[in-house]
């Protein structure tokens, strides 16, 4: 069998449903292959578009997402897509095709060290010398991306060695002596924790993106539930636990909602869950939080007192220890004068903004959330956009909001949004966009249109690049600089690709320009032209301790 | 302060760039490194020295170095008994007069004069930190004109 040929049997092998990618010179024997395969392979039209789908794919389902694409500029187009998956551990298996192995490091066309450049991006890769070695290597590198601490991978593949052949073996076990994820909590961690959270007058749950992937939302649940314990949710952790319960704070952080950070920052436990103290999470360091003690449940040892002191850290698989711990806890802590007191913020501080006779982006967010009842998968691009998607659309289920967490990538949302509708076809699939960011990969509008990949984008038109016109508004005495963004028409960009462009004016336009997206069976772009100077509020400044909140608690 | 850490390691090409990439990525300097095949060929020893303020930047080192799939085993030699020694090679000013007293040296310290031509002599020498600061320090008086180290090896009682 060639190496071609095993490649895209090994994929058949591994389940993998999409390929979203881009052919190229040195990868035409896997595309002579792939043109007799059945796994579906969505043509996008940008290599980043590839790379940002298969990572929106693996965060709507948890399934691994697989991109493709050339040597040289097409294997360093994908670099940006790879780094966002690492940053938010989405399992994610790149595959880039290289020069002949006897031309690497001769400088030759399209030739790009894409291991030696993706190594700080990526949680493993590999370059594959010898055709003997491409099924374990792939086998390794499905088995890599999905365990443990989840990432992209990527496999490097010569052109000589597609083309090479060799006897296939499956191999049906892989085995790595330098790679043993944890995946159950040590049992003295969890008596001790349970000890904590009995003792507990002032508990509150810090829940992240961890609980997302490991799949603990129901543990988690259970757990606030039987300790009635508070639960602030990171952006990548929204959804984790229903937005609309009792015990949800909501999200945290520097655009958290005021009662999140406040319960935080009077916390006498936190219990941390699949969550790194990111610094948009705990502000000022060593201002964050100072009466807690803190138990750490993360399945990464490294995440464990990188940030904050941890009194007892919990290495493993979320769901497993959330399980072990609700077992061991007998004994809930009474805490009700402390619920009061949270009760209490949340009603003095509510999330919050000033309705007019204008568009509000808060408002079509709010719109969109009440249309779709919850169901739908939000995906989102990077800057206010993101925070009011954030805020102001209750996330009630797991993979529900999608987002770049800790690249921060702008261009991000509409492919991510496009990998979502292939692995959930079923489902309402909408991105909540700015001005700036849509423009970043608005390219993929052919891959919808032309793949019938009905997607629904929703515009918060402001002319600006929002969030960074916000910190110019609010630190560098409104002094505006580059961010003031021409766009198109985007009604007639998107018609010109062949989609449908819908443009709200008006505040009374903006549900039913929703309904008519939604009922429309084509991708939709819908060009809100909300308040140009609205903010996003409550607001933590970068440095300041996360109850030095500005703004929005009017 | 600093601190010695033994990685054992897939013997592959490109590992040796992932370890350094992790410190450099992280601005941790890396004061010396030694790398080598051990007797199984598919493993390899590195003894790494690093500087690290507190002990937190230690522990964050450990388990970076510990996340990488191709390492096997991280030790860290801080609290643990263990011999280590190092290796030189020094050109050191040499005259007929002062052979007796650089030839002297190698009584109190594990080395030898290897090679003596015109006015430069050639020295190997084995020892501990305090054995090869000492000797450096003495071999300053005579004036060296090229040094190599190997960089400290380390193993554990």
């Amino acid at each position: 069998m060639t190496g071609a040929k095993i490649l895209v049997e090994c994929l058949k092998r591994e389940g993998v449903g999409a390929i979203f990618g881009y052919p190229g010179g040195v990868v035409l024997p896997i595309f002579d292959e792939l043109y007799d395969s059945d796994i579906k392979f969505i043509l996008t039209r940008h290599e980043q578009g590839a790379a940002h789908a298969a990572d929106g794919y693996s965060r709507a389902t948890g399934k691994i997402g697989v991109c493709l694409a050339t040597s040289g500029p097409g294997a360093t187009n994908l670099v940006t897509g790879i780094a966002t998956a690492y940053m938010d551990s989405i399992p994610m298996v790149a595959i880039t095709g290289q020069v002949k192995t006897f031309l690497i490091g001769s400088d030759a066309f399209q030739e790009a060290d894409i291991t030696g450049v993706t190594r700080p991006v990526t949680k493993h890769n590999f370059l594959v010398k010898d055709v003997k070695d491409l099924a374990l290597i792939i086998r390794e590198a499905f088995f890599i991306a999905s365990t443990g601490r989840p990432g992209p991978v990527l496999i490097d593949l010569p052109v000589d060695v597609q083309q090479a052949e060799t006897e296939f073996v499956w191999p049906e076990d892989v085995q790595i002596r330098g790679y043993k994820p944890t995946y159950f909590g040590h049992p003295g961690q969890i008596k001790k924790a349970a000890r904590l959270i009995s003792q507990a007058k002032q508990p509150v749950i810090y829940a992240g993106g961890g609980v997302i992937t490991s799949g603990a939302h129901r543990e988690l649940k259970e757990l606030a539930e039987k300790i009635k314990a508070p639960v602030a949710m990171t952006l990548m952790g929204l959804g984790g636990f229903p937005g609309t319960h009792e015990l949800s704070l909501g999200m945290l952080g520097m655009h958290g909602t005021a009662y999140a950070n406040h319960a935080i920052m009077g916390a006498d436990l936190i219990i941390a869950v699949g969550a790194r103290f990111d610094d948009r999470v705990t502000g000022r360091l060593d201002a964050f939080a100072p009466h807690a003690k803190i138990v750490h449940i993360d399945i990464d040892p490294a995440s464990i007192s990188k940030n904050v002191k941890v009194e007892v850290p919990v290495v493993g698989d979320a769901k497993n220890i959330l399980g072990q711990l609700i077992e061991e806890i007998k004994k809930a802590p009474d805490i009700s004068a402390w619920l009061k007191t949270v009760e209490d913020w949340r009603k003095r501080h509510p999330l919050h903004y000033k309705d007019n006779d204008k568009i509000k982006p808060q408002y079509v967010v709010e719109q969109i959330y009440d249309l779709t009842k919850g169901d739908a998968i939000i995906t989102t691009e990077v800057g206010q956009n993101q925070m009011w998607a954030a805020q102001w659309y209750k996330y009630l289920h797991p993979r529900s909001l999608i987002s770049s967490g800790g690249l921060g990538t702008m261009g991000f949302g509409f492919p991510a949004a496009m990998g979502a509708k292939v692995a959930c076809p079923d489902k309402t699939v909408i991105d909540i966009a700015g001005d700036g960011s849509i423009q970043m990969n608005i390219q993929e509008l052919a891959t919808c249109v032309c793949n019938k990949i009905n997607v629904k984008v929703a515009i918060l038109n402001n002319g600006y690049l929002g969030m960074v016109r916000q910190w110019q508004e609010l630190f560098y005495k409104r002094r505006y600089s580059q961010v003031c963004i021409y766009a198109p028409d985007f009604v007639k960009l998107a018609e010109s690709y062949g989609a449908v462009g819908i443009l709200v004016t008006r505040k009374e336009e903006v549900r039913p320009a929703i309904e008519r997206a939604l009922s429309v069976d084509n991708t939709v772009f819908m060009d809100f032209r909300v308040e140009p100077e609205e903010n996003v509020f409550p607001m933590v400044p970068a440095g300041k301790a996360i109850n030095e909140i500005i703004g929005g608690l009017a | 302060m600093r601190h010695t850490i033994s990685v054992l390691v897939e013997n592959k090409f490109g590992v040796l760039a992932r370890i350094a990439g992790l410190f450099s990525a992280r601005g941790y300097n890396i004061a010396s490194l030694a790398v080598s095949e051990t007797m199984d060929p598919e493993i390899s020893y590195m003894t790494i020295v690093v500087e690290a303020e507190d002990v937190k930047v230690l522990e964050q080192i450990k388990k970076q170095l510990n996340k990488l799939i191709d390492v096997i085993t991280v030790t860290d030699f801080t609290k643990k008994e263990h011999i280590d020694r190092e290796m030189i090679l020094a050109k050191v000013n040499y005259s007929a007069k002062e052979k007796v007293k650089l030839e002297g040296l190698f009584d109190k310290y594990v080395g030898k004069i290897i090679k003596a031509k015109g006015d430069t002599a050639i020295i190997e020498a084995v020892g501990d930190q305090g054995q090869i600061k000492a000797l450096l320090d003495q071999l300053d008086k005579f004036g060296v004109k090229e040094l190599v180290r190997t960089g400290r090896l380390a193993i554990a009682e």
